[in-house]
């Protein structure tokens, strides 16, 4: 029998691109928003401030970003099921107490510490997963009730103003060090090689279910775009960006570290039965319930996820800080919210993905980073970010009444 | 005509809540290749009598026979493993996936731990095409951006890719336009051509004259007319609604 029906694969590169076209005007702009407005704000504080655009700063920015992005990115699991996780934060200050209590005082390998922290970090996530799922408590009362009682955790595990200093280099590593220059190059060679490879596994397998392609030409502009900017990317890293005598150059070790975790929690999200069903949870959830999916395992797993990523995120700020502090994630929740939803995730639930989250946190440190170096008054940032939070849910609301609205 | 087995046969049903006899011992069948409508006013025990059959809520008394043999329903997986899929008013569909995700939402192919979406896409494409179904540009059309009548098409192909045998749709038409009706009764009409046994839920008498073969007539709880649709009439089949006339009647 033959197919007559369209999947959006057919037509060549020109019809392609009207086809994209439509879509973003229906409202499935995904995110380009956040893509363009990076552009915009790079151009505005290059020209505002000749520091801007060094190495130094672009090194700077991106482990500015690195904690903030997965944050973000822990935060879309449970986005996506229209809940929140208002205690992320301090899930992870929390974490990383235990991991300090371990290898400081109790002189623990600091490999079975962190285990013990992701473990902790998913016992809280299963935590709030029960109370939300299974006994139907608001996920906003849950986590706001954990984001009081953990700050009091916190203090009580590290004393009243605690702070104690990392001692494991491997933690100050992440922030601190930079992969040497080849490793660099061999990083970007084997993404692109496994992006490539996918693509070609995904087309043969097209191919062998009798299903169009898009243009081949199509995903060779892609790849090509990704290997340029990557390449530049590691070639200006690579370079000395220091202004003593001493050389500091390569690329920052969080950034495999973090372009890893974006890269299987889109697999995740994309290509399993999980992934499938928490988007159709986060969509319609009596739906999902009568297709037979376990709405409340789902959820539960997403809250799990979430605050294991969390962990992650707390792991980035401690090498960053070079300590622990009782009073560590509490402040910066909120930004990861506003980062996932200036990227264009949707706090309605069933809309967004990983690299949303990821350049909606690249757009707040951004703004973050160029109007320090402008040298505004701080509360302008604060300001700015409010405004640009704000825009961006306001563009998510239009373009969900949009692509409901064909009706 | 219809001397073949039934693909369900109901017999003697009951039902009540509480003091309140809602099903007081119906006998129904549904053939293969027929759209048999069951109407009746509010109250009449349309519901209750269809939700048995979607395994939700199970019967008090009286025998159930899919295919000839006596079955138990006594949930919704066990009526769907027997072959019999609702199709609910709300059509339980997820706006933010696309046409493929939602046909086989809770039943993914799988190619090792992952999704096999171009078998997905084949077979939605597949189900569609054989349903005549041209309404749809792309399969890949987010459920959001369809019309009410697409929608109901999208829900009524799901039924069908999960080799449903009976397939009960509840008020298809209620929230369409006079086009839209139009594509899902001849999408129902092909439904039943292609070998499946349709139950239709309808107020709409016109849209039940169009599409239905066996027209079976609720009233209070009581089957009051087993009609078909070709000896009867509009005003006959509205007399039987409002209990102005018994099947003792016509004879």
């Amino acid at each position: 029998m033959s197919v007559t029906i369209g999947s959006g694969h057919e037509g060549n590169v020109r019809e392609q691109l009207t086809a994209y076209k439509a879509r973003v005007k229906g409202g499935e702009m995904g995110a380009l928003p956040s893509v363009l407005s990076l552009f915009v704000l790079t151009f505005l504080f290059a020209a505002l401030n000749p520091y801007f655009l060094t190495q130094g700063n672009f090194a700077n920015l991106l482990t500015q970003t690195a904690t903030l992005m997965m944050l973000a990115m822990a935060l879309v699991f449970v986005i996506l099921l229209a809940e929140i996780d208002l205690s992320a934060g301090v899930t992870s200050g929390v974490a990383m107490a235990l991991f300090i209590i371990m290898t400081n005082r109790w002189e623990i390998d600091w490999r079975i510490s962190i285990v013990a922290g992701l473990l902790c970090g998913m016992a809280i996530g299963a935590f709030i997963g029960f109370f939300v799922a299974k006994v139907g408590v608001p996920s906003f009362v849950v986590t706001l009730g954990l984001f009081l009682g953990f700050q009091g955790l916190q203090l009580a595990l590290l004393g009243d103003g605690g702070i104690y200093r990392i001692e494991v280099p491997e933690i100050r590593a992440i922030m601190n060090d930079n992969l040497p220059g080849w490793m660099g190059w061999a990083f970007l060679a084997i993404g692109i090689t496994v992006m490539t490879l996918l693509n070609f596994y995904d087309r043969g397998v097209r191919a062998r279910n009798g299903l169009v392609n898009r243009p081949i030409s199509l995903m060779y502009t892609k790849l090509v775009v990704v290997a340029v900017i990557g390449a530049a990317l590691v070639a200006i890293l690579n370079e000395n960006r220091s202004r003593s005598i001493k050389e500091i150059s390569g690329v920052p070790i969080v950034v495999p570290i973090a372009l890893t975790v974006l890269f299987l929690g889109t697999l995740l999200l994309d290509r399993t039965r999980f992934g499938r069903h928490l988007y159709a949870v986060g969509g319609n959830p009596e739906a999902a319930r009568r297709s037979g999916i376990k709405v409340i395992k789902i959820r539960i797993i997403a809250f799990m996820i979430c605050s294991s990523l969390a962990v992650i995120s707390g792991i980035f700020n401690a090498s960053r800080v070079g300590a622990v502090e009782a009073t560590a994630g509490k402040a910066i929740v909120l930004s990861g919210v506003a980062a996932a939803v200036v990227g264009g995730v949707s706090l309605f639930g069933g809309r967004g993905r990983l690299i949303h989250a990821a350049a909606g946190a690249l757009v707040i440190a951004i703004i973050d980073n160029g109007l320090g170096l402008i040298g505004l008054p701080a509360g302008i940032n604060f300001l700015v970010t409010g405004g640009v939070l704000i825009l961006a849910a306001t563009v998510d609301a239009v373009s969900r009444k949009r692509s409901s609205g064909a009706r | 005509m219809t001397s073949q087995t039934p693909i369900v046969e109901l017999i003697g049903i009951t039902k009540s809540f509480g003091p309140v006899d809602v099903l007081k011992g119906i006998d129904f069948t549904a053939y293969a290749g027929r759209v048999t409508a069951l109407v009746g006013d509010n109250g009449a025990g349309k519901s209750t009598l269809i939700k048995g059959l979607a395994g939700v809520q199970e019967y008090d008394g009286g025998v159930v026979k899919f295919e000839g043999k006596e079955v138990q329903l006594p949930s919704a997986r066990a009526a769907a493993a027997l072959g019999i899929e609702v199709v609910y008013q709300d059509l339980a569909l997820c706006e933010n996936l696309d046409i493929v995700q939602n046909m086989f939402l809770g039943r993914e192919a799988m190619l090792g731990i992952t999704l096999n979406e171009p078998q997905m896409e084949f077979e939605a494409s597949k189900t569609l095409t054989g349903l005549s179904v041209r309404t749809v540009s792309s399969v890949r059309q987010k459920v959001a951006s369809l019309s009410g009548g697409q929608r109901q098409t999208v829900a009524i192909a799901r039924s069908v890719l999960r080799n449903a045998k009976l397939v009960i749709l509840d008020e298809p038409t209620a929230a369409l336009g006079v086009a839209q009706t139009e594509q899902v009764l001849n999408l129902v009409r092909r439904l039943a051509d292609s070998g499946v046994a349709v139950i239709i839920i309808s107020h709409n008498l016109q849209d039940v004259f169009k599409v239905a073969d066996d027209i079976a007539v609720l009233y209070l709880g009581k089957m009051v007319a087993n009609l078909k649709s070709s000896e009867t009439n509009h005003l006959d089949v509205v007399q039987y609604i409002t209990g102005s006339r018994t099947m003792g009647d016509q004879e």
